[in-house]
């Protein structure tokens, strides 16, 4: 579903190069999770499988079922089946959150050639996922994040996320900023999510939330590269010896 | 108006003198209203005012009025439906009055050309400074509008749209409200037409003690009208005024306020947004006077910038000596979309009084990248995100005025708004 080649990318403000030849692959129904220490490009990558234009992609390819993503617009992307869960969601006063749902769903469903979603199905379909999330309905009458606490805006992505029923998910640091609780119910909404025609890829620091969304593969990332792959066992190992080790063998 | 000397008169000025005295026989007014037109004139007769002159110096009227059209008695705009469903509307069509007035319990309703002919107008007409070039304008030449009176205590449970239209033409319109002691009304001046009317339309506005009004100007003018407004308001014990100003359209607009608190306790909000597109230049100039102690204001006012429009906001805060305890914010935000598009912010904050909190504040912005980039990863396109983001930048102005009927109304018209300009 996703294959990373090669991929060089680069910060376009000061020429910074974060990512220096990744190579990643993950399948259709396959939940990978990529680790690293801080400042690896775990968050970069997110952002530029996204299409954010602040990074620059120099040298390798993205493709999405065989297909290159480099020339696709996030919207583009978007409407294609690739989601990003932002690590910190933006909070946009002014748009009320029920309306940017509404506009969202109805502009991918445009996109694929549907029609638009009747109010009281589109209201439906948004207060069964809210309970599935354990999330106020009140809280979705205010503007979009804002005044929401880091727990409830990770919600409100994940909310989005089944809302939209993506194909390609990236979480970027889903669990931080959650307590227990929380990370219990959002994990319990990603593993809802976990399909034969879907792929999940989640960028974590820490090995807590694989416990709760057990991975397929588990990947290293470390100066812009993929040093190390491995399966589940691998995010314990981290877990017990830190990244050293791992690095170490790279370097 | 000016000291030095007025050099060779414009067209426009020699028009409007012209037009005077070709008028004279047509203006209503007894003595001490002739009297205060003859003054006007004269004012007109030593220039309009040019950017030498202070309060005027982003909108040189004198320039940017280069020609003015004749009066048209044969205009003949229609009434239109209320911004908010339900108002009790008062037309004033091609700047005549209706002889048919509302019955509506609380309050009484004359048509202003009564009270130019009685005199009792009179004390309304007089100018307030040497550079009140509209006030002018219109003193000279006002012939109608209404007189509406809302009796001590009365509730108005339905808006009472005021509605100046024009379908090109001269007008001079006067539209004056006074609210009695604790009453509740909420007031929309609403200014709009067809062709290339020239008008000058000046409110005032009386709140006696405790009253509170919600007073909302809704311009939407053709970009081919020039729109010289003024809302003058006094604030007395305790009165609350929350002004909104709505500018989406006309070729030169000058929307002045020129507030006065003269009672303690009285608290004056005035939210603005000016949506701003194609080939015109829209002003917007405050004058607050906090005259009294324990007084409170805050001003917010937002605008889009498109196209080449030009944009001025000018805010003065005049905090009088005796005036302590005064409490007065203001802000100015700008979101520019095009390069050719420009804005001018001048906040001014005079402060005599040595016990107050005063601040003010000043942006220019472009849409937030990052933003903008949250919306598309959902796949909304570019130039949706892009208008949901503009909206959302002054649709939270509206927000504020926390009635739904009025914030729908609002919003319908701010939609409306960009479905032409987006």
């Amino acid at each position: 579903m996703l294959e990373i080649r090669n991929l060089h990318a680069r910060i376009v403000d000061d020429g910074t190069e974060i990512i220096r030849g990744l190579d990643l692959t993950v399948k259709a129904g396959e939940v990978a999770a990529i680790m690293g220490p801080n400042g690896s490009g775990k968050s970069t990558l997110s952002y530029i499988l996204a299409g954010r234009e602040d990074y620059e992609v120099t040298e390798g390819d993205i493709l999405y079922n065989g297909q290159s993503i480099l020339e696709m617009d996030p919207a583009e992307r978007a409407t294609s089946g690739i989601f990003l869960a932002f690590q910190y969601p933006m909070e946009i006063p002014g748009v009320a959150t029920m309306e940017f749902l509404k506009v969202a769903m109805n502009e991918q469903r445009k996109a694929r050639g549907e029609e638009p979603l009747k109010i009281p199905e589109f209201l439906k379909r948004v207060k069964d996922a809210a309970a599935l999330l354990d999330m106020d309905m009140a809280m979705l009458k205010r503007p979009l994040n804002v005044g929401f606490s880091g727990g409830e805006k990770k919600r409100a992505e994940i909310l989005q996320m089944k809302l939209l029923e993506p194909k390609l998910c990236v979480l970027d640091e889903t669990d931080s900023g959650l307590d227990i609780d929380a990370l219990k119910i959002v994990s319990e909404g990603v593993n809802a999510l976990r399909a034969p025609d879907r792929a999940i890829v989640i960028i974590t620091h820490y090995q807590r939330l694989l416990q709760y969304i057990v991975p397929d593969s588990v990947h290293v990332l470390y100066r812009g590269q993929v040093v190390k792959s491995g399966d589940k066992s691998l995010a314990l190992d981290l877990e017990a010896n830190g990244y050293a080790g791992v690095i170490g063998q790279a370097a | 108006m000016n000291i030095h000397m007025t050099p060779q008169r414009t067209p426009t000025e020699t028009a409007l003198i012209d037009a005077f005295s070709d008028r004279l026989s047509l203006l209503p007014g007894d003595g001490t209203v002739m009297l205060k037109r003859d003054d006007a004139i004269e004012a007109i007769k030593s220039g309009l005012p040019t950017r030498r002159v202070e309060s005027w110096h982003y909108t040189d009227l004198r320039r940017l009025l280069a020609s003015i059209p004749d009066f048209d008695p044969a205009a003949a705009p229609k009434a239109i439906a209320p911004v908010v469903e339900g108002s009790a509307v008062l037309p004033v069509l091609n700047g005549v009055s209706s002889t048919k007035l509302p019955d509506i319990e609380g309050i009484a309703v004359q048509r202003l050309s009564e009270k130019l002919e009685d005199g009792s107008a009179a004390p309304g007409l007089d100018l307030y400074g040497a550079d009140d070039a509209i006030g002018a304008l219109n003193t000279a030449f006002v012939v109608d509008g209404y007189f509406v009176d809302i009796a001590d205590g009365a509730e108005l449970d339905k808006p009472i749209e005021l509605q100046n239209l024009q379908a090109g033409g001269q007008t001079h319109v006067r539209l004056s409200v006074r609210a009695g002691a604790g009453a509740k009304a909420v007031i929309v001046e609403r200014q709009a037409g067809e062709g290339a009317a020239m008008v000058s339309s000046v409110s005032q506005l009386l709140l006696d003690e405790g009253a509170e009004v919600t007073w909302l100007i809704v311009q939407e003018q053709p970009d081919t009208a020039t729109h010289l407004a003024q809302f003058k308001a006094h604030l007395g014990k305790d009165a609350k005024l929350t002004l909104f100003v709505m500018n989406a359209g006309g070729k030169l607009v000058r929307q002045e306020v020129v507030v006065r608190t003269t009672g303690e306790g009285a608290d004056f909000t005035l939210r603005g947004i000016n949506l701003l597109a194609g080939d015109t230049h829209t002003d917007v100039t405050m004058v607050l006077d906090h005259a009294v102690p324990h007084t409170a204001s805050t001003e917010v006012i937002r605008n889009v910038v498109t196209g080449r429009a030009r944009g001025v906001f000018q805010g003065r805060i005049n905090v009088h000596q005796y005036a302590q305890k005064t409490n007065a914010k203001m802000a100015c935000n700008t979101l520019l979309l095009s390069d050719d598009g420009e804005f001018s912010t001048k906040p001014e904050l005079e402060i005599f009084a040595d016990d107050v909190v005063c601040g003010h504040g000043a942006t220019v912005t472009e849409i937030d990248h990052s933003h903008l980039f949250y919306l598309m990863a959902r796949g909304i396109d570019e130039k949706s995100a892009r208008g949901l983001l503009v909206k959302a930048f002054v649709a939270e102005v509206i927000e504020e005025l926390d009635d739904e009927a009025i914030v729908e109304a609002l919003e319908t018209r701010l939609d409306g708004w960009f479905a032409a300009h987006g």
